[in-house]
């Protein structure tokens, strides 16, 4: 009695709280809300403030595959980000591996150089960078796309520390089961990492999708262009339809709306996953 | 005999681990540092990009910077966002992870979820949902003219202040939840017995957060920092998309107007440009050090 007595005060005190939380909450998810209803009002109902869906969808949808190359940039992002996705996890967890269970002095210290890296700014390398995929003939390719963010310190430095969890006994045993290193790496690294896979695989391809300012400066062709990009012309011109608009950037964020909504964990992880 | 078969197969192992770290550092250093080196080279010369020559000074596309109105304005305004949007947005986001490592609140997971949501979208894609929301014809503008607090729609985007409130009220909404995700996990190693003990010597909910949680998210709050001026430094999606540097340049950021001087609408000028790039680089790396410092307050 007096301990269900103490709850509902507990609970009481916390009505503040709940109201403060219900708020912010509010106030994160209503210009998704926004975006939604807008994708389905016509650009009149939307600048007269309206909140509620409307049926224009239709129409906002055919105007938006009969005037952008919707599908075209659809594919592009998930073309480039899938690539990145696998060739990034599969470059740093190889160096991370090797980094910590293999570690001695001097890769510590190439380890403590390779985090400099992290400080230099996208726009600081943009022009050398430029230049190189110009020169390789690699503009509008995905892989002018992916060659500057295949190696990333921060998914070393998150495999690297993750690393640690992986227990020496199994390398030893399976060395002395005949396992070379490589094959190490393959058959019990990799399974047994799955979980870290998996959050750096979220991270990777939330990045690689929302990248804007490198395809946008080697990206020339509009038919390689990505999702971020085709949207931020349409919203560009000098009249701009907002039914028509929130829908192309509706389409932007569904594909990592799924991802955050099922594998909201791995996210979350994936964002810390270098510091712990 | 025996031991020197040893130290081959010790030494067999070391070398697999510099062929499996190969491939990343190599790329590292193609993609990050030579270009950091190149970019310095070319911040040294002037001319446009097919023929250019050593700068004479050498160092005049730097001085030149510091004489740039434009370029001085972007200084200005990425700092400005930077002082006013950071302290609030890591306040925010360290108040709700306290709010929310609470045993007894209900309804956390969909709290945590729906604050944690704005990080789902592209910066391309919340900018471009502020731009409408803000708009002179939109849903902002309309609600306020209804409920009587302006009594003709405001161009928001289309003034310095304005605009400039509106960017960093996006920053905050797009940043707050995901800084909150750190803090969050700062708090979980924080045992749940020393709040206990906290509140049983009566302390109160604010004399805990000052007094436990601030210093043992330290760390936390120091990278957090780290990150956020980094970020900042560098915002170019939300200024190019959410007002287009406007008007007449009072929202530009130091990224958006390197982007102009070189793939932009003006002349290319890719020396002028890296100069200005390397500054920010050197911007960050002063913060960083400095962030450091102060936060190595220990003994």
């Amino acid at each position: 009695m007096t301990e269900k007595k103490n709850r509902s005060m507990i609970q009481r005190r916390l009505i503040p709280t709940y109201i403060f939380l219900a708020i912010v909450s509010f106030i994160s998810v209503f210009p998704f809300y926004w975006m939604v209803s807008a994708a389905t009002n016509t650009s009149f109902d939307v600048a007269q403030g309206r909140i509620l869906p409307g049926g224009n969808l239709g129409v906002n949808f055919e105007n938006l595959i009969g005037g952008q190359n919707l599908w075209g940039a659809m594919g592009n992002s998930f073309l480039y980000a899938v690539v990145q996705t696998v060739i990034a996890l599969l470059i740093c967890s190889l160096a991370g591996f090797g980094f910590e269970l293999y570690h001695d002095k001097k890769k510590d210290m190439v380890f403590t150089i390779l985090l400099l890296a992290m400080m230099i700014p996208g726009v600081a390398t943009m022009i050398p960078l430029f230049k190189m995929i110009a020169g390789m003939n690699m503009l509008n390719t995905v892989w002018g796309f992916i060659l500057p963010a295949i190696s990333t310190p921060f998914l070393i430095m998150m495999f690297r520390q993750n690393s640690r969890n992986f227990p020496i006994d199994v390398m030893e045993a399976a060395r002395i089961d005949g396992l070379t290193e490589i094959q190490i790496f393959f058959r019990m690294y990799m399974p047994m990492m799955k979980s870290t896979y998996a959050a750096a695989a979220v991270i990777t391809f939330m990045n690689a999708w929302n990248a804007y300012l490198w395809p946008k400066v080697i990206m020339t062709d509009t038919n390689a262009q990505t999702m971020p990009m085709l949207i931020a012309n349409m919203a560009a011109g000098y009249t701009t339809d907002y039914g028509l608009l929130m829908l192309g950037v509706l389409f932007c964020s569904v594909p990592t709306m799924i991802v955050f909504f099922v594998l909201q964990k791995q996210f979350a992880e994936g964002i810390t996953g270098a510091v712990k | 005999m025996e031991k020197k078969k040893g130290m081959s197969l010790l030494e067999k192992q070391s070398r697999a681990g510099w062929i499996f770290l190969a491939p990343a550092t190599l790329m590292i250093a193609i993609m990050s540092f030579w270009p950091m080196i190149s970019a310095f080279i070319t911040s040294l010369k002037t001319g446009s990009s097919a023929n250019m020559e050593w700068a004479s000074p050498i160092f005049y596309n730097y001085t030149r910077m510091f004489a740039d109105q434009l370029f001085l304005r972007s200084v200005g305004n990425t700092f400005l966002y930077l002082a006013i949007q950071v302290p609030i947005m890591l306040v925010l986001a360290i108040l709700l992870a306290q709010l929310l490592n609470n045993k007894d609140l209900k309804l956390k997971g969909f709290f945590r979820t729906c604050v944690f949501l704005p990080c789902a979208t592209a910066l391309v894609s919340y900018s471009l949902i502020f731009k409408s929301l803000f708009a002179t014809e939109g849903l902002i503008n309309t609600i306020l003219v209804n409920i009587g607090i302006l009594s003709e729609n405001y161009n928001f985007l289309g003034n310095a202040a304005s605009a400039k409130a509106v960017i960093i009220i996006a920053l905050i909404w797009r940043w707050t939840g995901y800084n909150m995700v750190f803090y969050l996990a700062g708090l979980q190693n924080i045992e749940y017995s020393v709040y206990e003990a906290a509140k049983i010597d009566g302390a109160n909910g604010w004399k805990t957060f000052w007094g436990i949680t601030v210093p043992l998210l330290k760390p936390t709050i120091i990278m957090t920092f780290i990150m956020s001026i980094n970020g900042t430094l560098q915002l170019f999606d939300e200024s190019i998309n959410l007002t287009n540097g406007g008007p007449a340049f009072s929202t530009i950021t130091m990224s958006h107007y390197i982007y102009n001087n070189t793939f932009g609408t003006g002349v290319a000028n890719f020396g002028y440009a890296t100069a200005m790039a390397f500054f920010v680089f050197i911007m960050v790396g002063i913060l960083a050090l400095i962030n450091m410092k102060v936060g190595d307050t220990r003994d």
